[in-house]
């Protein structure tokens, strides 16, 4: 089995409100991420597939193929906006780290038919980054 | 759906590779310039892996200031600008290596309460890396 991985990078905008709870327990919970008035990361992203090398072409997956399905699924999504009010993937949910690793994948497993997704690694800074599985055993 | 948080943290702090069971040859045959009696230091980067599911409620696998300050706590604060082997009780009879600085971190940070400590990785120079994933736990890298 070979693990490839393709790393991306997009800008993005959120802030974390729960509307279930007081703007107290928001701040309590939240800290300076419940700010209202929105903050943004430089989020890096990266995909690994995994797969065996096809015989004739030595490549788990098109690289091409994967790039472009990265630009679609995420890039034209996600750069340059607003997690909170323009993914709707995403509404209803808290934009954690988390959240949107969990949505990136569901995004991404289904499109990646030569190989397999096996993990998706979001930075939303150098020093935290959270990966997801999906449903791996 | 399987999820893994991992959280970066540095202290910088002074140790010595001694062991009280080798001859002092055998020492400075062993450790090298890492047996130096007056010790010298690094600047340690510690990553935390945490695995569970994601908090309907708040998006998270823990809370990241529950985690800092968990961390604060029993790690940072023990280890930030000290000598491991003079200040850190589990050294005076281990050798202060990153192996088991990793498991020592590991023990500090099991009791977590929010999240399972999934791995323990240490970068001890930018060049060399040691991780402890527990002895009942399959990684997931």
């Amino acid at each position: 089995m070979i693990y490839l991985t393709r790393k991306i990078e997009f800008s993005a905008a959120h802030y974390y409100h729960n509307p279930a709870w007081s703007p107290e327990e928001n701040a309590r919970v939240f800290g300076k991420c419940a700010n209202l008035n929105s903050h943004g990361h430089n989020y890096v992203l990266e995909v690994t597939v995994a797969g065996t090398p096809d015989p004739v072409t030595g490549m788990v997956l098109d690289l091409k193929a994967l790039k472009e399905i990265l630009e679609r699924e995420i890039m034209q999504r996600m750069d340059h906006r607003h997690l909170n009010h323009e993914v709707p993937e995403l509404a209803g949910k808290i934009p954690t780290t988390e959240n949107v690793a969990v949505t990136i994948w569901n995004l991404l497993e289904p499109k990646i038919t030569q190989g397999k997704l096996h993990r998706v690694r979001l930075y939303e800074n150098p020093d935290l980054f959270v990966d997801c599985f999906g449903h791996a055993p | 759906m399987k999820l893994q948080l991992t959280r970066r943290y540095a202290f910088a702090a002074a140790h010595r590779l001694h062991s009280a069971q080798l001859s002092e040859e055998e020492n400075v045959r062993l450790y090298g310039k890492c047996c130096n009696p007056h010790g010298h230091g690094h600047n340690y980067r510690v990553e935390v892996t945490l695995s569970g599911p994601v908090d309907e409620a708040t998006g998270m696998v823990a809370n990241l200031a529950d985690l800092d300050a968990f961390v604060g706590r029993e790690v940072l604060d023990a280890f930030d600008h000290k000598n491991l082997n003079e200040e850190v009780p589990a050294f005076r009879s281990a050798v202060p290596t990153t192996e088991n600085l990793c498991l020592e971190i590991f023990r500090r940070l099991r009791a977590f309460p929010a999240a399972r400590l999934q791995r323990v990785r240490i970068e001890e120079t930018g060049l060399n890396s040691f991780e402890y994933a527990g002895e009942d736990q399959e990684s997931l890298g």
